[in-house]
């Protein structure tokens, strides 16, 4: 994992640059997610004093979001949606497949660090269930073939 | 100059449009030939995208679906004079899927560049808001009360009302907030006006701080739409450039400011009080109420929830008057509603058509029965927290109180389509599930009686207790729809018992009536 003393700056001018803003914990959450990948567990400290909260305060609003993560993710982030069109479309099946085909669970980044995978819950893309997303891409009616022919793509890309 | 259209909308994406842009961009410069290719919004059409319409002397002419590899021969076949070839559709606005509609709120989505306000303005665009600019504030709320409309985002709850409690509310400031977290699944129509007409929802949102005094407005979009961020900044960029948002608005001295805010993957953000929670900057606890957000909201001050349909109905109102909209609907449910066709449909989509029609038309005659030709065994309308309907309810007709006299929603117009391979003891618990992985966590009946639901619905499955667990399931829900402070837990019940009444084969239950 990084060292948060390389990250800090950055963490500081986001801190900086929302300071005016009404409600801003959300926007500065996202802009360290955007920019480090992650919100460093020791950025807390920082935000918490920024914005004169406890720290278990800013802790609580980052473990309330599904989508706000304390580590690092891979290099690719797949998010297989679970919801009920998609169920009804063999997301179920895709579900099993993608994770086998990864060898991790939900949560989980492969042991080379190039992907992570995360469930979702719809992705307005319904209608072309099933739907997934890679990194900020929606693709739908995702059969296992399609799927595999994706994730050589991603590989290949690296 | 030909143009031709290719949309940006997410789900044309997901199938392949922006490969099939660029295709054709490089494909027809090299051969010399002059397209522009206009990135627009979908029709809604979903089983033709990509969809690709060119601009020709007879008309707009459309193909699809097209595929990378069909851009070649297309483009030999004379696609861009509108010449025939097997993907050929004609004007799309001919086929009955469209043609049938009523498409008031969705009248420019997939007609028109979506965030270029020249032409939003000669499709009709900011009508609505010169209207308004020229009346009173009790004025517009009055055109909106008389149109009749209610909100489209679950609740139903008279819109003219709720921005009349705002107008009468003395304060020194306001807000409009726009709930655009759209989390059900089936659900993609709030997306679809964000991407393919994002300034029909800034305008009806400019209206509504006319209306009550606002003049700070906050969408609040789920994180799961990246495209309809783009476009919605792209959009209102462009509104502040040419005066129609900021100070001062088409010198009128009035003046409105608008920002989008990301929300970070809750369900329970869509809940008006837990997203303004969200948008203090507060983990998203659903507030009690009294006090409605109405008198005290956003950061305390009066203001205006309001669903992104709800909010992208204003303009029509405002132009063409409220009596105009009510004249389309049924009963007490007055003006049109975006249905969204999902699931196992053969045609899936978009559909604006006034309240009334029912499900069966819908889903035989547009939706073309399932997509994997196997017969329709149970359909959920409105969301996750919807029931489950099964074939003899097909012929509700599509209206508030009708769905309300059979324990069932409307909700956000959703509609995911299952075949008879559904297990629906299975749905059923996915439902509380769901309540499990969303829930705000403030209330006992919906943390913990939704984890205690899961665990029940697995012994029936099982066949442990089956009768007394059976007793068990009911009495929960009925503590979940009685103790619960909001939907979420007061409303998890129906998908449940809906299952449970229509489907007890599937829980391994003596089958009761058909
Ligand atoms: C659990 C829950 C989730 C909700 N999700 C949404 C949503 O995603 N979008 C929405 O517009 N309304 C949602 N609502 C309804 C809102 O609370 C509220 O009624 C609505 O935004 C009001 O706007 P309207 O009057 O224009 O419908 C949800 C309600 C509950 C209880
Ligand atoms: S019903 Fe559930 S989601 Fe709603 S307030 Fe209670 S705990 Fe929160
Ligand atoms: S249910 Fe999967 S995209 Fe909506």
């Amino acid at each position: 994992m990084q060292d948060y003393q390389t990250q800090k700056p950055t963490v500081l001018e986001i801190l900086n640059t929302h300071q005016a803003m009404p409600g801003n914990l959300l926007p500065i959450l996202h802009g360290i997610q955007d920019t480090l990948g992650y919100i460093p567990p020791a950025a807390v400290v920082d935000i918490a004093k920024s914005l004169n909260l406890s720290q278990a305060e800013v802790h609580g609003v980052i473990s309330f979001y599904h989508y706000f993560r304390e580590t690092p993710p891979g290099e690719h982030t797949i998010r297989i949606c679970r919801a009920e069109s998609c169920q009804a479309m063999n997301g179920k099946a895709l579900e099993t497949h993608v994770k086998q085909q990864l060898g991790i669970d939900f949560h989980e980044t492969t042991a080379d660090g190039i992907f992570s995978l995360e469930p979702v819950y719809c992705l307005g893309n319904c209608a072309c269930s099933p739907s997934i997303t890679i990194d900020d891409e929606v693709m739908g009616r995702v059969t296992t073939e399609k799927f595999d022919r994706l994730l050589a793509t991603y590989k290949g890309a690296k | 100059m030909t143009r031709v259209f290719i949309s940006r909308d997410s789900t044309a994406l997901s199938l392949g449009a922006e490969q099939v842009a660029k295709a054709l961009e490089q494909q027809a410069s090299s051969k010399g030939l002059s397209a522009e290719i206009v990135r627009n919004g979908s029709r809604g059409l979903f089983w033709l995208e990509p969809l690709v319409e060119v601009e020709t002397s007879q008309g707009r002419v459309s193909y699809g679906p097209v595929q990378v590899e069909d851009v070649a021969p297309l483009l030999d076949a004379g696609l861009l004079d509108g010449k025939q070839h097997p993907l050929y559709l004609g004007n799309i606005e001919e086929i009955a899927y469209f043609k049938n509609q009523n498409r008031l709120t969705f009248a420019r989505v997939g007609l028109t560049d979506p965030v270029n306000i020249d032409e939003y303005l000669a499709h009709d665009g900011y009508r609505g808001l010169k209207n308004a600019l020229a009346l009173q504030a009790t004025e517009i709320v009055k055109q909106v009360t008389d149109s009749g409309l209610r909100g489209r985002g679950g609740a139903a709850f008279p819109t003219g009302i709720k921005w009349n409690t705002v107008l009468n509310a003395p304060a020194d400031q306001k807000y409009i907030v726009c709930n655009a977290d759209e989390g059900d699944s089936g659900t993609f129509s709030d997306r679809m006006i964000m991407e393919g007409d994002p300034f029909v929802l800034i305008e009806g949102m400019t209206i509504a701080g006319l209306a009550v005094g606002a003049t700070q407005g906050y969408i609040y979009l789920r994180v799961e739409y990246p495209h309809a961020k783009i476009a919605l900044n792209q959009a209102i960029e462009a509104a502040y450039k040419n005066g129609y948002l900021g100070e001062n608005i088409q010198n009128s001295g009035k003046t409105f400011h608008l920002e989008v805010r990301s929300g970070a993957g809750a369900y329970i953000c869509g809940e008006e009080t837990s997203l303004l929670e969200s948008l203090e900057g507060k983990r998203g606890l659903v507030r009690f109420k009294p006090p409605l957000p109405a008198i005290v909201g956003l950061f305390g001050k009066p203001t205006i929830v309001n669903n992104v349909i709800s909010l992208a109905s204003i303009p029509v109102i405002l132009d063409k008057g409220g009596e105009y909209y009510k004249n389309y609907g049924m009963g007490r449910s007055r003006g049109t509603l975006p249905l969204q066709l999902a699931g196992n449909i053969k045609h899936p989509g978009l559909f604006e058509v006034a309240f009334g029609m029912t499900l069966r038309e819908l889903l035989y005659d547009y939706g073309g029965g399932s997509a994997s030709g196997r017969p329709i065994r149970a359909v959920q309308v409105g969301g996750p927290l919807g029931a489950y309907l099964h074939e003899g309810q097909f012929d509700t007709p599509l209206d508030y109180e009708a769905f309300a006299a059979i324990s069932a929603v409307l909700g956000h117009g959703g509609i995911v389509v299952h075949d008879d391979t559904v297990n629906m003891a299975d749905m059923a618990r996915y439902a509380m599930e769901f309540c499990v992985e969303e829930s705000c966590g403030k209330c006992t009946p919906c943390r913990i009686g939704s984890t205690r639901g899961v665990e029940v619905i697995d012994r029936i499955v099982e066949g442990v207790q089956k009768d007394k667990n059976t007793v068990l399931l009911r009495d929960l829900c009925d503590t979940m729809t009685y103790g619960s402070l909001c939907a979420m837990g007061g409303m998890t019940p129906f998908p449940v018992l809906s299952a449970l009444n229509h489907f007890p084969e599937d829980f391994g239950l003596q089958s009761a009536k058909a």
